[in-house]
């Protein structure tokens, strides 16, 4: 029954705060576009862990052998070089880098098209090491007996302060994640004080006919809670779509990465959930302030 | 039921009455009447506890109004139905939503509440505009609907002021009609109006007292009309 329906305190609990009106449009707005930025920002910062985790473990026991030599006597020295290598204490594994990898490693910088055979390229030497490593001021003094431009660089070195980057950026993430939410709070809270100016008369008859100021505040609670969860799921949607369309290959330089991976795809699923904590958090105080001062 | 004693209310310098003490006994009913701008109005905001006066007391229902917390004075307006000269609705509601909702406020909803609804509807013959908007309805049907929300939650008062000062002689007569009805129910009734027309035809009617506020002065006027 239609009236039976419409008599349910829910139902009334829901209406009495128009449905419509510039607070609704400056709610729905305002928490799409911060639900947007935060899609960004939640996949920045997931993409910088991710960068840390990887160059973590990429790095560590790592080192790369740099030849520098005349064409006709760089591969001799090279085979110099991986003997030296094979012999000494520390080193698990050394083994020279092919043409494809070291194209593949200078495609960020220069594109996938680069002429390799018309270069004069340093060749690289990958070494894996143990966890102690080798005696580097008498592995130096080897290398620089085989080939005079060899320089030995050990990966560990870049490893802090790269990992320490990418946890600033991380960090840097979590602060525009909460600059997100702080504007959204003061957002929903200016938006709640104009609607609650704008419906005195309502708010005067609620009181008119026995309405206690907490059924009233949870009345404007009510809708702008579920307007900032309208407005942030739909912002929610546009900002994963637009990052599942970004560009993320290895052609992309810094974008490679960037996005969601595997389970990081639910993480867009708790914007509408915070956007709605925050609406129901900030239309709360400011419904409770202006109730007990203002009305 | 209702009492002032030694009210007074200034609005500024200005001392719109002073000194004003009254007794409204339940299941009394009383008149109200006075020129415009004697005050009427304002002792029935005493009344419904919309303001407080500047001096003196005013109890309800037995309890003392000044100092009442805000959730006293809902539990009290739960009691008391206003029926106010502008109707005062939320218009996007419908007239249904409106004259239920001192039940919702209250949480009270259910089959009881619903046949209350339809049962008041059909009394105050507005059956057929439940599903309108107040600002969808004529002068007189505001005041109906009005009074259906001031009286769903059964209270013990009813406040009136001017329930018919909008609307022509026989919808006034109807609407009269409805509060002595009330008022047979054993209902407090204080009404305020300028139409001593309508006073002296509820008199042939029903025992009520006039009471007369006129620069700052309330007496009874019963034998003057």
């Amino acid at each position: 029954m239609k009236l039976a329906k419409l008599l349910s305190r829910d139902a009334t609990l829901n209406r009495v705060v128009p449905p419509s009106g510039f607070t609704a449009i400056l709610t729905i707005v305002s928490s799409g576009v911060m639900a947007f930025l935060a899609i960004f920002t939640i996949a920045m910062a997931l993409a910088a862990g991710d960068l840390a985790s990887n160059w973590e473990a990429e790095l560590a026991g790592t080192a790369t052998v740099r030849i520098t030599a005349s064409p006709d006597t760089i591969d001799a020295q090279t085979d110099g070089v991986l003997a030296a290598l094979a012999q000494t204490p520390g080193i698990i594994s050394a083994r020279r880098l092919e043409l494809t990898e070291q194209l593949e490693l200078l495609a960020p910088w220069f594109g996938t098209g680069l002429p390799l055979d018309q270069l004069s390229l340093p060749v690289l030497i990958d070494i894996t090491e143990t966890e102690e490593g080798p005696d580097r001021t008498g592995l130096e003094q080897r290398l620089a007996a085989e080939a005079p431009g060899a320089v030995y660089e050990s990966h560990g070195r870049w490893r802090a302060p790269l990992v320490e980057a990418a946890g600033r950026l991380r960090g840097l993430g979590m602060t525009f994640l909460i600059l997100i939410a702080l504007v959204t709070g003061v957002t929903i809270t200016l938006a709640a004080s104009s609607a609650l100016s704008a419906n005195a008369q309502v708010v005067d008859v609620l009181r008119l006919v026995g309405a206690k100021d907490n059924w009233i505040t949870s009345a404007f609670v009510l809708r702008f809670t579920l307007r900032a969860i309208i407005g942030a799921f739909a912002g929610m949607i546009l900002g994963v779509i637009t990052v599942a369309l970004m560009p993320g290959g290895v052609e992309t330089g810094i974008l490679s990465g960037f996005g969601f991976q595997g389970a990081e795809w639910l993480w867009p699923l708790f914007v509408p959930f915070v956007a709605g904590l925050i609406a129901a958090a900030a239309t709360y105080l400011t419904a409770a302030r202006t109730l007990r001062t203002a009305l | 039921m209702i009492e002032l004693d030694k009210v007074a209310v200034n609005f500024g310098d200005r001392k719109l009455f002073s000194d004003v003490s009254l007794t409204l006994p339940q299941g009394s009913f009383h008149f109200l009447i006075g020129p415009s701008g004697a005050g009427k109005t304002t002792l029935l905001r005493l009344c419904s506890m919309e303001m407080q006066p500047t001096e003196g007391e005013v109890s309800l229902l037995g309890q003392t109004v000044s100092g009442l917390q805000q959730s006293a004075v809902a539990a009290m307006r739960q009691r008391i139905g206003v029926v106010h000269q502008d109707s005062r609705f939320i218009d996007h509601l419908t007239v249904s939503e409106n004259v239920v909702l001192p039940a919702s406020v209250s949480g009270q909803s259910g089959p009881n509440i619903d046949f209350q609804l339809v049962e008041l509807l059909g009394w105050v013959g507005l059956a057929a505009q439940a599903e309108q908007y107040p600002l969808e309805l004529s002068g007189g049907e505001r005041q109906r609907a009005a009074l259906a929300r001031a009286v769903i939650l059964s209270p013990d008062v009813i406040l009136a002021d001017e329930p018919t000062g909008n609307v022509d002689w026989d919808m006034s007569v109807h609407i009269l009609d409805l509060l002595i009805e009330l008022n047979k129910l054993g209902k407090t009734i204080l009404c305020a109006t300028h139409d001593l027309n309508l006073v002296r035809h509820a008199k042939s009617r029903v025992s009520a007292k006039v009471l007369r506020l006129k620069r700052g002065v309330i007496e009874v006027a019963g034998a003057a009309l």
